[in-house]
């Protein structure tokens, strides 16, 4: 097995857009373990530091620091929209596609597709286009397809946004079996039970910037800050 | 009135008979303008989807030429393709015009920047949707473009399609380049054009009858194909 890519280190990032600050200075540190959990109200920059993070959103200062050469950074890891992009293709296509680029062959794809596809309970859905899935079976494909070529850090932006209570637990189990395996993943969540069974570490932002971060159970055992507090109570901030 | 009436009652007959002016007349046509709508897609599809998706020096520049090439009268483009293919033209050696060929390039002139728009613009929406994905998956610019053309096929044989729509209805670039010569390249649009002036109405409304067919043909594809498309989006 080649070196980790992890940990990942975020510099006093800034994300700039027309002179408005969205995030930062943000400082981070990804590690090589864990389930970190990013939280905070709406607009706080959850999307914004998690794209950062990816490499998707430039930075205006700071820096993104990785293990590993930027190659390797770019190739093992994957990303699940807050908003799944469906490619125009069947729900086989869209899975076997991420195989597909990196040079596996047709057959072997397909049938890691149909693997997928069954995991998720869309087996029936295989060869129907991507674009007729309702919101929620968008969001299991979205996430079949970024596991499928086994990232060694996946990002998730509210990927249970639109799923029902079985369908999230469903996820949930999927995802607990992926960080066993040891995948990294950092994911974005609005729903407060979710966060609690799932999270090791937490991230809290408050108007761009990290307002609490650190291990789950203390965080959510009484949070060092009074907003953080108001949050976890469903209160506004 | 009547004149009319006996008109249409030959067109038909020339239709169901499968008459050999007509029939010859829409084959030329249809060879002409498939031959061009083929070379412009060649040129038009791959154009149309570089301006989309890379950005290059001349890229602004290119659109607005584009923009303005569509915008030319037919009428004028088959002047200037007479003027280059003339005997003292500067292609005048290769003896082309009033051959199908200089047709073929004067619709290819008047179509390509139809095609190349129309394909810009169905995969510049499709890349907005698939960038961040695409960029999110490590992709080459070689797979991404691939994949573009491939995802938004249904788009770019609609840009293809109503390209052909544009050029067999087309006359007046045609008809001086190629001369309407009999048996050599007369085509639908100018044949029609001729027999009106001679008053025979009966080949005219005939010959009119195929042109309108083919029309809605290619527009029922394009709805057709449009269908199949945005089906299920939301
Ligand atoms: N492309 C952009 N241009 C300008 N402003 C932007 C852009 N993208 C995001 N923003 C702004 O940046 C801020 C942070 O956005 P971000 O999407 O990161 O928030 P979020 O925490 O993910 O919110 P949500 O919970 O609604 O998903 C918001 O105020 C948003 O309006
Ligand atoms: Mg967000």
């Amino acid at each position: 097995m080649v070196g980790s890519i992890l940990p990942l280190e975020l510099r006093e990032a800034v994300v700039r857009r027309r002179g408005k600050r969205l995030l930062g200075p943000v400082d981070l540190t990804v590690g090589a373990k864990g389930f970190t959990i990013v939280m905070g109200p709406n607009g706080s920059g959850k999307t914004t530091l998690m794209r950062s993070l990816h490499g998707l959103q430039r930075l205006t200062e700071g820096e993104a620091v990785w293990a590993a050469g930027m190659e390797a950074v770019r190739k093992r890891q994957a990303y699940v929209f807050q908003q799944p992009v469906m490619m125009r293709r069947s729900v086989r296509d869209n899975l076997a596609y991420p195989l597909l680029l990196h040079g596996t062959k047709k057959a072997a794809a397909r049938m890691a597709a149909e693997e997928w596809a069954a995991r998720i309970d869309l087996t029936e859905a295989l060869d129907r286009r991507a674009t007729q899935l309702s919101g929620g079976e968008r969001q299991k494909l979205a996430l079949a397809r970024a596991l499928i070529r086994e990232p060694e850090l996946l990002f998730l932006d509210e990927p249970c946004a639109n799923l029902d209570g079985r369908a999230t637990r469903d996820i949930e189990a999927l995802l607990k079996v992926e960080h066993e395996r040891g995948t990294r993943i950092v994911m974005a969540t609005h729903d407060m039970g979710q966060a609690r069974r799932l999270a090791t570490d937490i991230v809290f932002l408050l108007n761009g910037k990290i307002h609490e971060t650190g291990p789950a159970e203390p965080f959510f055992a009484g949070p060092a800050t009074p907003e953080a507090g108001a949050f976890l109570k469903g209160d506004i901030v | 009135m009547s004149e009319i009436w006996e008109g249409m009652k030959a067109a038909v007959w020339l239709i169901v008979t499968l008459d050999p002016e007509l029939f010859d007349i829409t084959l030329r046509s249809l060879q002409v303008t498939v031959t061009a709508v083929v070379i412009a897609s060649a040129i038009g599809l791959p154009l149309g989807a570089l301006l989309a998706i890379q950005r290059f020096r001349y890229r602004r520049a290119t659109i607005a030429v584009l923009n303005a090439l569509m915008g030319l009268p037919p009428v004028v483009v088959g002047l200037i393709v007479y003027l280059m293919l003339s005997r003292s033209g500067p292609f005048g050696v290769f003896g082309l015009l009033f051959t199908p060929t200089a047709m073929i390039i004067a619709q290819v002139i008047i179509i390509t920047p139809l095609i190349a728009s129309i394909a810009h613009q169905a995969i510049r929406d499709l890349w907005a949707e698939y960038h961040d994905l695409m960029i999110s998956m490590n992709t080459t610019k070689g797979q991404r473009i691939r994949t573009l053309l491939w995802d938004g096929r249904r788009a770019l044989m609609t840009a293809s399609l109503a390209g052909f729509g544009r050029a067999i209805g087309e006359v007046g670039a045609i008809m001086i380049v190629g001369g309407n010569i009999d048996n050599a390249t007369r085509v639908l649009t100018t044949a029609i054009a001729l027999e009106t002036g001679k008053g025979d109405f009966g080949l005219a409304l005939g010959l009119g009858f195929v042109l309108i067919g083919l029309a809605i043909f290619v527009n029922l594809t394009i709805h057709w194909v449009g269908r199949t498309e945005s089906e299920g989006r939301w």
